[in-house]
């Protein structure tokens, strides 16, 4: 925040425009001057002018939600100037994927476990005969046995399968690489074709 | 494809920016006059300068991928203005905390069950021990 008083101190936007920070002015009280790097990054990917109108574009009580989503998105694009947030969000997916694979085979066991399953040769030794008909024709556990339901794959399956309960907005743009660049196969880019579907 | 003979098939970009599409025009490969939605919302979010710079600043083959992921923040930005991509991220690690808890709920369970299963089977592992001195004793007594 500008502090206000005999002289005001620029907001780190203002500093690193090199103009006057006016009282009201719109970047001041989401770019304080201790925090220049912020400005900094957001000002390299999105622009100054381009901020402006997003922050224009939303509720006063939003804005600093907006500045912070902005800041966030700037440094991961900075850090990774190819696939920015999408390889953040690749990442997260895969912990997805491979703790709903973990959540199967907890599933698949407890299932085993909560039939009182034995190895059949301990039946046979003990001569027990199991009411379980899983266990008497002595059928595999099947992972789809599990009580969680799955998410159904969405279209062709690109990282929409597991958003039925938490759903993306698009689908991610994993396979949809140099589609233009080889010469136009596609027709919508990035997913555009699906237009919003959830 | 652009073609800068005819001007007729400028990339969407150059046709936004009203301009010639010179042949190495940094846009064209990954911006087609087919799709002027996917130009119009980078332009929108990011500007078609600050687009071209970061562009520039990677090496042509993995110019097609920042494109696509460019492509989908800004759509991503578009939809949710505050939040953008950043909304997703969230929803992800919210996935990853609530799916998570419940893998350790259930580990603990499937670790009560197995151990209330291997009592059981010493349980009766003990009874064919008996079963089989019992039955020992009654040879020895026959053969005797």
């Amino acid at each position: 925040m500008s502090s206000s008083g005999t002289y005001n101190t620029p907001c780190a936007a203002c500093k690193f425009l090199r103009r006057k920070c006016m009282p009201g002015c719109t970047f001041a009280p989401y770019f304080p001057p201790e925090e220049p790097q912020k400005f900094f990054n957001v000002h390299k990917i999105f622009g100054a002018s381009n901020v402006t109108k997003i922050l224009n574009e939303v509720l006063p009580s939003q804005r600093e939600d907006a500045v912070n989503s902005l800041a966030y998105e700037a440094e991961a694009r900075i850090r990774d100037p190819v696939y920015g947030c999408v390889g953040t969000i690749s990442n997260l997916q895969r912990q997805v994927q491979h703790l709903q694979k973990e959540l199967d085979a907890a599933n698949a066991n407890l299932i085993r476990y909560g039939c009182g399953a034995y190895s059949s040769n301990a039946l046979n030794s003990l001569g027990v005969v199991m009411d379980n008909p899983l266990i008497a024709a002595q059928i595999p556990i099947q992972p789809s046995l599990t009580a969680r339901p799955r998410p159904a794959p969405v279209g062709d399956g690109l990282g929409g399968g597991f958003y039925q309960n938490y759903p993306l907005p698009y689908p991610l743009p994993w396979s949809d690489t140099d589609h233009y660049a080889n010469g136009g196969e596609g027709g919508g880019g990035g997913g555009g074709g699906r237009g919003g579907q959830m | 494809m652009s073609s800068s003979a005819t001007g007729t098939s400028r990339c969407a970009a150059c046709r936004n920016q009203r301009r010639r599409c010179p042949t190495d025009c940094i846009f064209s490969p990954h911006f087609p006059s087919t799709d002027p939605e996917r130009f119009d919302a980078v332009h929108r979010i990011y500007g078609a300068s600050k687009v071209a710079k970061m562009l520039e600043e990677i090496p042509p083959e993995m110019r097609g991928p920042a494109a696509n992921a460019l492509h989908f923040e800004a759509k991503c930005r578009i939809r949710d203005p505050v939040y953008g991509c950043v909304g997703i991220i969230s929803t992800l690690n919210e996935e990853i905390r609530d799916t998570g808890t419940e893998l350790a709920k259930l580990r603990a369970r499937v670790a009560f069950l197995a151990s209330g299963a291997q009592e059981r089977q010493l349980g009766q592992d003990y009874t064919i021990v008996d079963d089989h001195w019992t039955e020992q004793q009654q040879i020895g007594n026959v053969v005797l």
